[in-house]
């Protein structure tokens, strides 16, 4: 299904290593670097100082109970939490080196490079077409139509999307499944071409199969992207990342490779909530 | 063992079997009434259109005169109408034509009519009796017949057949508007004069046709049955492509601005609450600081659709505000984070993806509130436009009548059992204007709906 995006990759991406699960790509590079970053909504602290490395090509996971803080600081890595009026970030997040907070800072370029895909698929309610194309029309990315139908053609291909709806893409893209929708919402962020995909319980609002789907999807985009995702799902994670954070309560409890989160925590919150004592 | 669990399992199924049983008798209730409620206020908004439409329809067809007329040579002593000769400088011709127009309205084109009615009539009439047969005919018609002859001279020596309004009171009479059987004294016709309208109606002379005058012609007093809509058409029309040009923009402005750019603090909530209040302040009072702000301090002209609009305008700015912004609401924000999250700004997120979204809610809102403007006529008299005007503005800036004003006025105009029907008729013509406005709102919303 998704050939052309294992063929397109550079040979010196393909390494062997890693865990047993899978076959991970990531590299020593350091993508994201977080250093001390803390949280607030109004008064209230969401965040109590996290640092964490980010690795290129790597998938990490954050796992953690309900209101611990992993979509909120997943947010804080592209910035969507400046939509949020009453929201407050300190400390410092770098992308290749650069504070992504500085003032100096685009945002919009920022979002270019960092996608996010959202928990609960939320495509434009416009043309399949349409939705795919929006991104890279908007960053001038396509001079021609024929580059814009390329662009298109190549996005919903990785996602695996393009059997399914090629026919139709100028059907408009909420009429697709739910599973559908969030390949489309993938395809869509992967159109702008960004090297990091953030996503947000990407699997959470889908049944077992188009959560299949989606899991081998990652797999297949972590040859080419950073992938940063959180779920609620432990066997996802298992199945499907480099390495795992556990949070809890705001803060980052554990950051190791998955195999060990999974089979030998160093710390004993972390032990409890993978065995199941609470969560 | 005294209860089984069989026992238990019966009770059990009766409580809620009872409990059941009320609940389906308050849902029927309930259903009951809002029928009820339903069918009565459909019931009043009938009979308020049957009773419209049965009073103001038959004004839509008014009394009118059919005959032969004789563009009498002896009577009509005028030069030819003047050509502008070659080399003649266009003020010397004006000068020459004006002369001639005067010429023209000196002739007695009274006695023009006298003698087609008299010749239709086939009877000799009596000097003294001039008075009555006069008061068959509105009054401005001879001017009527002045003007035809100066679109077309060549009718001089020609007998044509001339189509006349006839006046208000012959058409109460002919219609019935008035009690036939009152005493002479309380009749506001001549006995000469009824059975002179009796006579010409039965004979075909006087015909009940399809009032042109109505659309045509500018509110009148001197001669009633020609008074028209144009005017006020006109007025209401100018007025409402103002309130459409400056409510509307600023309007959904204004509420994108608020609902998706300001920041939420202590000033925003002070502005929303007085949107809010404004919304709710009676219009006339809208009237009172157009009348002291427009033609007080800025000078503006008085009963001009330009204050009317301005005024208006004023008055929809909240509706139209509060509107978008109940739209703006209504779209999820995953649409918004769709958009940011791809590297959209915030700009273009609102006029790429919010706004087309909200955009029927926004074109509803600002139709109704349009429309409500429309058929507003409190603040208007504030602003002078309840004056008489008998002219069709070709600008904003002249004096005008508006629809609801002109109903207004002639729902007080002394001539009762003429003015009545007139009335209605103004009503209908008030109400398809809006009905179209509506009827445009629903198709708008249709066609730009998003479909999820």
């Amino acid at each position: 299904m998704n050939t052309s995006a294992k063929t397109n990759m550079p040979s010196s991406m393909v390494s062997v290593g890693g865990g047993e699960s899978r076959t991970s790509k990531a590299t020593n590079n350091v993508k994201m670097r977080a250093k001390d970053v803390k949280v607030f909504y109004g008064d209230t602290q969401a965040i109590n100082g996290i640092d964490i490395d980010i690795y290129e090509n790597e998938v990490l996971a954050f796992i953690g109970p309900s209101g611990c803080g992993k979509s909120t600081f997943l947010r804080c890595l592209n910035r969507m939490n400046d939509t949020i009026d009453i929201c407050r970030v300190e400390g410092e997040i770098t992308l290749d080196q650069k504070d992504i907070y500085a003032p100096d800072r685009d945002v919009v370029l920022l979002r270019a490079q960092v996608g996010i895909v959202f928990q609960k698929p939320n495509p434009f309610p416009k043309s399949i077409y349409e939705n795919i194309a929006y991104g890279p029309r908007l960053h001038g990315l396509a001079k021609r139509k024929a580059e814009l139908d390329d662009i298109v053609e190549s996005s919903l291909r990785r996602a695996g999307l393009w059997e399914e709806v090629k026919d139709r893409l100028d059907q408009p893209g909420t009429g697709l499944s739910g599973g559908q929708q969030q390949r489309l919402c993938i395809a869509r962020t992967i159109a702008v071409s960004p090297d990091i995909i953030l996503m947000d319980e990407p699997c959470s609002a889908l049944d077992p199969i188009a959560t299949g789907k989606v899991e081998q999807l990652i797999d297949e985009l972590s040859e080419s992207y950073t992938i940063v995702m959180v779920t609620h799902n432990m066997q996802q994670a298992a199945r499907v990342a480099d390495r795992t954070a556990f949070f809890h309560m705001g803060d980052l409890i554990e950051v190791d490779s998955t195999d060990t989160i999974f089979t030998n925590p160093q710390n004993q919150r972390t032990h409890d909530y993978i065995t199941g004592r609470y969560g | 063992m005294s209860i089984t669990i069989e026992q238990r399992r019966q009770h059990r199924l009766m409580t809620i079997e009872k409990s059941l049983s009320t609940r389906h008798r308050k849902e029927r209730r309930f259903r009951r009434l809002g029928l009820a409620a339903v069918i009565v206020g459909m019931t009043l908004v009938a009979t308020l259109f049957a009773s419209i439409l049965m009073r103001g329809l038959p004004a839509f067809w008014q009394a009118t005169f059919y005959m032969e007329l004789y563009f009498d040579p002896e009577v009509i002593q005028v030069e030819d109408k003047p050509q502008q000769a070659s080399g003649e400088s266009q003020a010397e011709f004006n000068q020459r034509f004006a002369a001639w127009q005067t010429q023209v309205g000196l002739v007695n084109w009274q006695s023009l009519i006298d003698a087609a009615l008299q010749e239709t009539l086939d009877e000799e009439i009596e000097p003294r009796q001039l008075r009555d047969l006069r008061a068959l005919l509105s009054s401005n018609e001879r001017f009527t017949l002045r003007n035809k002859f100066v679109e077309d001279p060549s009718l001089l020596g020609q007998t044509i057949e001339v189509k006349m309004l006839a006046s208000a009171n012959v058409d109460v009479w002919i219609k019935g508007n008035i009690d036939r059987d009152l005493a002479d004294a309380r009749q506001q016709l001549s006995a000469q004069t009824r059975a002179w309208a009796d006579q010409l109606y039965d004979a075909g002379v006087i015909r009940n046709a399809f009032s042109t005058s109505l659309f045509l012609n500018t509110d009148s007093r001197s001669a009633p049955a020609s008074a028209g809509l144009a005017g006020a058409f006109m007025g209401s029309l100018f007025m409402m492509v103002i309130v459409i040009a400056l409510s509307v923009p600023l309007g959904v402005a204004s509420a994108v601005y608020l609902e998706e750019f300001a920041p939420k603090n202590r000033l925003t909530d002070i502005i929303e609450i007085n949107i809010n209040n404004l919304a709710a302040v009676p219009s006339i009072v809208f009237g009172l600081l157009g009348a002291s702000i427009f033609i007080g301090y800025l000078g503006l002209p008085l009963s001009a659709p330009l204050v009317g609009g301005l005024v208006l305008t004023l008055m929809t700015l909240p509706t139209i505000i509060i509107a978008t912004r109940a739209s703006l609401r209504s779209i999820p924000p995953s649409i918004r984070q769709a958009a940011l999250g791809i590297g959209a700004s915030k700009v273009q997120t609102v006029f790429h993806h919010v706004l087309p979204i909200a955009l029927p809610g926004i074109l509803t809102g600002s139709i109704l509130g349009v429309a409500q403007a429309l058929g507003e006529t409190a603040p208007l008299l504030l602003i002078g436009m309840n004056a008489f005007v008998a002219n069709v503005p070709s600008t904003p800036f002249e004096q005008s009548a508006a629809l609801p004003v002109q109903i207004y006025l002639w729902q007080g105009n002394e001539l009762r059992n003429f003015f009545e029907a007139r009335t209605s008729a103004a009503i209908i013509v008030l109400l398809a204007l809006m009905l179209s406005l509506n009827a445009l709102a629903i198709w708008l919303r249709k066609k730009f709906e998003t479909r999820w």
